[in-house]
């Protein structure tokens, strides 16, 4: 077991929030699902306080090694979340965390209670990659928004707050520095990076949105070095993610500094890919008798 | 009945050529047979991102026909290559292995679940959306359901899989018509024309029908069927990453307003159910 801002997880792969619906995966597998299930603890998709239908299609578009979406994070909202998601979710054997995002201090602040309240719920990640309709800025993109935001938010529950970090910024420390400082318990990156592709068929955006969030293996290698400058700064544990598939690729991020790894997109691909990328983790941990060189490539 | 929880490893045991389509088929000793309509995410397992780091994803494919076969079942795909995934999946040579994940989704409801009093079943196909209709037809002709399949095709090049609607002595099976916009095969024009002259006969209210095949087609179908009050089950097609409800990428418009997900809550949906069959879906 480890130890995670009082959480006690089986092992250190979780997932990325919005990769895996375990309502949806559970009516698909079965009970399978909830006897090999393939993370430590679950995050939720993201609530909002209203519902949301989510985009109109097309919403994804692959990339090499990668893929853009624009989902437009559908749900159910607050109250469609407490009421029928959030007693499903209590059957998964792992620790919840619930991701939540507001468009004001205001709505966060009541999404934060309302969830924190229940005790279900282990954690809360704050999803900041919206923008503020009061500032008209995106909070993650801010510094000083980030950390007001958690400032704000701090007071409202014990339970551990996670701030999910944008990599669309010059400097992802520096608002990862800002969460620390509002009180976060712990930073989660990266978040997907903006991309947009042309469809070659009609010569326009091939998602209706422009662009969307690019995730995958291609975007590994900023994930890691975001991660590495985001660990040189904050003292707060960082889950770290990006384009994560192997027990390799986890073993990266462990060693750029994050103390959790999330698989996202890969679970697209294998439904176990987190039992799996645990599984890999634990065999090479086991088979070197001495701490993997940390490499500084700078 | 539940799927497998998780991808597994299968292997290829023939791919042969089927007009201009490719049928392979994979052996799967684990999963449960698979209901006309579903479809299983696949990905070869060596060299799937070729040249250019495509394809990524798996491909969801729905199942053409089943069989046994020794340790399990033989699970027929047909495939027309019109991209990397395709693509790679045409070339998979015997011994090869493949990803698979499933049986996934909603498959056709048998005709009296889909209409209480029903008394026969259309099945009207166009192009490569054949396939699951292969699978339905012998299934609904061992249950003895009174059937017309209908099949079009846009020119000889893209035409194929009518191998799978064959009978024992190797000739299409009488109750299957053709349509072709080139006019190779059968009447010469939209399959939908068929369907058209069918639905106009007084016991056309009993009947289902079931489809499959390009969107302008498949819409063509479900209004050609809500004109003249007829039920219709639509088997869709969408750009999909996972095939279980993860990824939030196979939405489609559902009448009334929201979306549904196609791989959960399809890929057959009634055509009272979708707004419009999306063309870009």
């Amino acid at each position: 077991m480890l130890d995670f801002c009082g959480i006690e997880l089986a092992h250190p792969v979780i997932n990325a929030s919005g990769t895996y619906d375990a309502i949806a995966a559970r009516r698909v597998f079965g009970d399978e699902l909830l006897d090999s299930f393939p993370f430590s603890a679950f995050v939720s998709k993201t609530i909002t306080p209203e519902p949301r239908a989510g985009n109109a299609p097309r919403r994804i578009w692959e990339t090499p090694a990668g893929m853009l979406n624009s989902i437009g994070l559908p749900n159910k909202g607050l109250e469609g979340f407490l009421a029928e998601d959030l007693p499903q979710l209590a059957e998964l054997p792992v620790p919840l965390i619930v991701s939540v995002m507001a468009t004001s201090r205001e709505q966060f602040a009541r999404l934060v209670a309302a969830v924190a309240r229940r005790d279900e719920v282990a954690a809360i990640e704050l999803n900041v990659s919206c923008p503020n309709v009061e500032s008209g800025l995106i909070v993650g993109e801010q510094p000083d928004e980030t950390e007001a935001l958690a400032r704000a938010l701090r007071p409202l529950t014990e339970k551990p707050l996670i701030v999910k970090l944008t990599p669309n910024v010059a400097d992802p420390a520096a608002v990862a520095v800002a969460a620390e400082e509002g009180g976060a318990d712990a930073v989660s990156l990266i978040n997907t990076l903006k991309g947009s592709a042309i469809d070659p068929g009609s010569g326009e955006p091939a998602l209706p949105a422009g662009h969307g969030g690019l995730s995958g293996p291609a975007v590994r290698p900023v994930a890691v070095h975001q991660l590495r400058a985001v660990s040189a700064a904050v003292s707060i544990p960082r889950i770290g993610m990006g384009g994560i598939c192997s027990g390799a690729d986890a073993a990266e991020f462990l060693a750029a500094g994050a103390s959790l790894v999330a698989v996202g997109t890969e679970s697209f691909r294998d439904p176990r890919a987190g039992s799996r990328v645990a599984a890999e983790l634990e065999a090479a941990s086991l088979g070197s008798t001495e701490a993997q060189p940390v490499l500084d490539l700078d | 009945m539940s799927a497998p929880f998780g991808r597994r490893l299968c292997e290829v045991s023939e791919n042969r050529s089927s007009g201009g389509y490719r049928v392979f088929s994979l052996l799967d000793g684990v999963g449960p047979e698979p209901i006309a309509g579903q479809f299983y995410m696949l990905a070869a397992a060596s060299d799937w991102a070729g040249e250019g780091g495509r394809a990524f994803l798996p491909r969801a494919i729905s199942v053409a026909e089943v069989g046994p076969a020794a340790g399990g079942l033989r699970l027929d795909f047909l495939v027309e290559g019109v991209g990397p995934g395709t693509d790679r999946l045409c070339e998979l040579r015997p011994g090869e292995r493949v990803w698979l994940t499933g049986p996934l989704g909603n498959g056709f409801p048998a005709p009296r679940e889909a209409l209480v009093e029903a008394a026969g079943a259309i099945l009207v196909g166009g192009g490569i959306g054949v396939a699951p209709l292969a699978l339905l037809r012998r299934r609904l002709s061992e249950r003895g359901v009174p059937l017309r399949v209908l099949l079009g095709f846009r020119e000889e090049a893209h035409s194929g899989g009518l191998d799978l609607f064959c009978g024992a002595g190797g000739d299409l099976c009488p109750e299957v018509r053709l349509a072709s916009e080139d006019g190779h095969a059968g009447h010469r024009g939209y399959v939908t024309d068929l369907l058209a002259a069918l639905l106009a006969g007084d016991d056309a209210e009993s009947a289902v029908v079931y489809s499959c095949g390009p969107p302008a087609m498949l819409e063509a179908v479900r209004l050609l069927c809500a004109e003249r009050g007829v039920a219709s089950q639509l088997a869709l097609e969408s750009p999909m990453a996972c095939g279980f409800g993860a990824c939030f990428g196979c939405a489609v418009p559902k009448s009334g307003g929201g979306y549904l997900r196609l791989c959960v809550d399809g890929p057959v949906l009634g055509g009272d159910e979708v707004e419009a069959v999306p063309v870009h879906a």
